[in-house]
């Protein structure tokens, strides 16, 4: 192994990110034709490239097209620096959060362990909450420097539900945390390869179940997609990005694709077992053939929830901002302090 | 989650003669209130609706049915679907001899809403029919399609079953149709008077 550690770190971290903006922009296709499905549509087939259509695959390629071919306007009040970096600034801080997911256990050759997660922190977790919450910055720097009154109060809508559910999101975490016992993403998903009993794997969702409803509710929320998408409002009420045009639109866009993939990876490595596949140990596979089969499973989950994401999204109506603020801290806050005090105590008995 | 009640209102006395609606607010139950279980519902409708089409698309990719996944007509590829009953592009309808019916009385153009029908009437040859037109314009760009031509006229002579919805031109002269046309002797050519660039 002639690979130095920060090369491998360096192709690492490039392979994440690049899976990231490929299916961010792949989630653009699925939106539309999941979408279309529900609904007893077709959905968008119309762009092609030398006669072939392929189930329409190449919309997003014709969307990015368009997106940087359009007049990039700053509106003449506005503060050209502040919102040309805001859209920047939220992807940036999204980007760096999928490097620090665990797609997959190490991988020992040669006498070598390689880590397959891009950045393998001790405190993982909290990079990643730390980095999704600074996603805030962008949105508030949107609406201000367009110099708009509506985008202002976008902005400040969108603060108000993030920081909301930032609160929510963290205490829901608190339960599982407890029973893992680490903040290492890595550490988490080892956790859950023992199972119960022999038959149901100790995966966070048979454990926390509780948690785990509220961790997707207040995520979906953090990321804002609808039936949270207030502070977006595509068409309806007017969000921190109307005076956004050309690819810092699409980088927006782009940007609350990459947060649903975090979260999707968040939720794959706490609460659905990570890289694990119940079963696969007792096939005695050569470790690295296991560590890969690992990345496949690790990406088929989080393509699973992605799907589940979606699925709500065409299905809920959105909510109104008053019942938005009172589900977060009314109804997710205290149920998911009840589920840490519950799971503390449990710990307790069971001398962990 | 719950709304206040809503407010008692004096009601106006121009509405004392009608009885009062009283629509009462329908009161949400438990499984209702927590929201959950009606998301579970919800997502089991669309769940539903995605794997039965997504089956039936891809049934249909292999070839095994012809039945669609979706209700969709991509209407410029595949030919626009009309009801029977709906009201379409007009015709004038012949006599047995092959002589239009339409005898210029006037009824359509008097009643059409729109001023879209213009007939200028002659002398029958045939000594048993009064009138006959000799011109019967109708301005497709004009026309509402309310089918009131077709109620008045006495003679049956002008019907709007032909399915036909494709009238567009490319400018307005064009959209007027002349009694050949409407008879159907004469195939109406839509790009006539193209602007030639």
């Amino acid at each position: 192994m002639a690979l130095t550690e920060p090369f491998w770190t360096f192709l690492k971290i490039a392979a994440a990110v690049g899976f990231g903006l490929n299916v961010a922009g792949l989630l653009g296709w699925v939106e539309r034709k999941q979408s279309a499905v529900i609904q007893d549509r077709i959905g968008a087939n119309r762009a092609e490239i030398f006669g072939f259509r392929v189930l329409g695959l190449f919309h997003p390629l014709a969307d990015a097209i368009k997106m940087m071919t359009k007049e990039d306007f700053v509106p003449p009040e506005g503060m050209r620096l502040w919102h040309g970096m805001a859209p920047g600034l939220s992807l940036l801080f999204s980007m760096l959060c999928l490097a620090a997911l665990p797609y997959g256990d190490k991988i020992v050759l040669g006498g070598h362990a390689l880590s397959l997660q891009p950045l393998p922190l001790s405190a993982g977790l909290v990079f990643v909450l730390a980095m999704l919450s600074v996603g805030v910055h962008g949105v508030v720097m949107a609406g201000w420097s367009s110099g708009s009154a509506y985008s202002l109060i976008g902005g400040l809508r969108g603060a108000a539900q993030m920081i909301s559910y930032e609160v929510a999101l963290l205490t829901t975490l608190a339960g599982p945390l407890f029973l893992y016992g680490t903040l290492d993403l890595a550490e988490a998903v080892r956790w859950q390869a023992h199972s119960i009993g022999g038959i149901v794997p100790a995966w966070g969702i048979f454990l926390q179940p509780l948690a785990f409803i509220l961790f997707m509710t207040a995520g979906a929320a953090e990321t804002k997609r609808a039936p949270f998408d207030l502070p977006e409002g595509e068409a309806e009420i007017v969000g921190y990005f109307i005076e956004y045009s050309g690819m810092r639109f699409g980088m927006f866009l782009m940007n609350d694709f990459i947060e649903s993939i975090v979260l999707a990876g968040l939720t794959t490595a706490l609460f659905l077992g990570g890289w694990h596949v119940p079963g696969l140990a007792h096939l005695h596979l050569s470790q690295p053939v296991f560590a890969l089969i690992g990345v496949g499973a690790f990406v088929v989950k989080v393509m699973a929830v992605l799907w589940l994401l979606m699925q709500i999204r065409w299905t809920l109506p959105r909510f109104r901002f008053d019942q938005l603020l009172d589900l977060g801290w009314k109804n997710l806050l205290p149920l998911a302090i009840l589920n840490t005090l519950v799971t503390a105590w449990a710990v307790f008995l069971a001398g962990g | 989650m719950t709304d206040p009640a809503p407010e008692t209102q004096e009601r106006p006395a121009s509405l004392a003669r009608h009885p009062a609606r009283i629509v009462t607010r329908p009161v949400m139950r438990f499984q209702e209130r927590i929201y959950l279980i009606e998301v579970w519902h919800g997502l089991v409708i669309t769940s539903r609706h995605f794997f039965v089409n997504l089956w039936r698309h891809t049934r249909r990719a292999i070839g095994l049915v012809a039945r669609a996944g979706a209700v969709t007509i991509q209407y410029p590829d595949d030919p626009a679907v009309v009801a029977k009953r709906g009201r379409t592009r007009h015709r004038l309808m012949k006599r047995e001899d092959g002589t239009p019916r339409c005898v210029a009385c006037m009824m359509c153009e008097t009643v059409c809403p729109a001023k879209c029908i213009k007939i200028v009437a002659e002398e029958s040859p045939d000594v048993m029919i009064e009138k006959r037109a000799k011109i019967f314009d109708i301005d497709m760009g004009l026309c509402v399609f309310c089918g009131y031509c077709v109620e008045a006229c006495p003679e049956d002579a002008i019907r709007m079953d032909t399915g036909q919805v494709e009238m567009s031109s490319f400018n307005r002269q064009d959209m007027v149709w002349n009694m050949q046309e409407l008879l159907g002797n004469k195939k109406k050519d839509p790009a006539a008077n193209v602007p030639r660039l």
